[in-house]
């Protein structure tokens, strides 16, 4: 009985890792920015999502956005109202996205071409572990924070803080009644990513929203 | 909790790799990690378990190498290996830094298989 070792040296998801890059070069060929939407469950993605649709469609951008979830399309309907076309991802369990998910919903969408829009949002499922590991062939990913969450989570997340591009914390509002401790939060997300950019923001003031179009609208530039 | 996706992912390529060796038997197969990787090495042995049963890998061993998190500094030039997640600074200089060169691996490096019996004729 002979046992031998063979060398395979390849990537675990590679599958997703090919499929990623062909849709990030499908993206770039049609000139449309995507951005990933990382955060916990309850962070507010989605009505900070709906606010940014909503501000794009207003200054004459072509927006739309894929929203995952578990279960349910309650996401893509609150999305809706924003006048963008949504469609619903439900992983049915699977706790984060999937390149092969995004490029299913992308290819029977009706009446959304890739080439019609300025940006398209991929809003993830609520976990803050698992969607790092998964590349979406997003050019932007976000990670998400709230004032109500705790400023230490980047530090307990760093994998994922780590893999973002730009952090957005989100209900600036209350952060005064929560005692949001500011200048700590910023320090641990600078901390696990130094150079990030980072945007103060609330979906229901509107706090924040100006600094962060302008720098969707700088980054589809940078293309 | 993806461990169950990752694991999946591993047998499904192994069992093709298995393709050029009819008929053998998996013994170990081996992943490095990187300890940004995301993915809990207790978490993943136990998903092994269950998603190798019944397939040419069952009551193989899961060996995981983690491979530590290495930053560049552009401060002083040098690479070097971070000895916490909770803090990304050059541990020459202590100047922050970004820029990961090492630390995300999430491969298959190897397998050790056994082949199969020789059929000898008469």
């Amino acid at each position: 009985m002979t046992t031998r070792i063979v060398e395979l040296r390849q990537g675990i998801l590679k599958k997703n890792d090919e499929l990623a890059r062909e849709l990030r070069s499908r993206f770039t060929a049609a000139g449309v920015l995507v951005l990933n939407l990382v955060s916990s469950p309850g962070t507010g993605k989605t009505a900070f999502l709906e606010r940014t649709l909503r501000d794009l469609r207003v200054s004459g951008a072509r927006v739309a956005a894929l929203v995952g979830d578990l279960e349910t399309d309650n996401d893509a309907r609150r999305l809706a109202a924003s006048g963008a076309p949504v469609r619903q991802i439900n992983t049915h369990g699977i706790c984060h996205l999937e390149a092969e998910m995004v490029s299913r919903h992308l290819a029977d969408w009706e009446g959304v071409e890739l080439g019609g829009l300025d940006y398209l949002f991929i809003e993830n499922v609520g976990n803050l572990v698992c969607p790092s590991s998964y590349d979406l062939g997003e050019r932007v990913r976000v990670a998400l924070l709230s004032v109500t969450e705790g400023e230490d989570k980047p530090l307990k997340y760093p994998t994922l803080f780590n893999s973002a591009d730009a952090a957005v914390i989100t209900k600036m509002d209350i952060a005064e009644a929560v005692g949001f401790d500011r200048a700590t939060a910023l320090s641990n997300i600078r901390q696990i990513r130094p150079g990030i950019r980072i945007f103060e923001t609330s979906a229901k003031t509107g706090t924040g929203m100006d600094d962060w179009l302008a720098y969707l609208a700088e980054a589809r530039g940078a293309d | 909790m993806h461990e169950l996706s990752i694991i999946s992912s591993v047998v499904d390529s192994v069992i093709e790799s298995l393709e050029a060796y009819p008929g053998a038997r998996v013994l170990e197969v081996r992943l490095r990690l990187g300890a940004l990787a995301a993915v809990v090495e207790d978490s993943l042995q136990f998903c092994y378990e269950i998603a190798t049963r019944e397939t040419q890998l069952e009551g193989s061993r899961l060996v995981i190498s983690i491979v530590p998190v290495t930053v560049h500094c552009a401060a002083c030039g040098k690479d070097g290996v971070l000895e916490n997640l909770q803090s990304f600074r050059c541990p020459h200089c202590d100047e922050p830094t970004g820029d990961v060169r090492g630390g995300r691996e999430m491969d298959i490096e190897a397998i050790e298989i056994e082949d199969a019996k020789e059929t000898t004729t008469p």
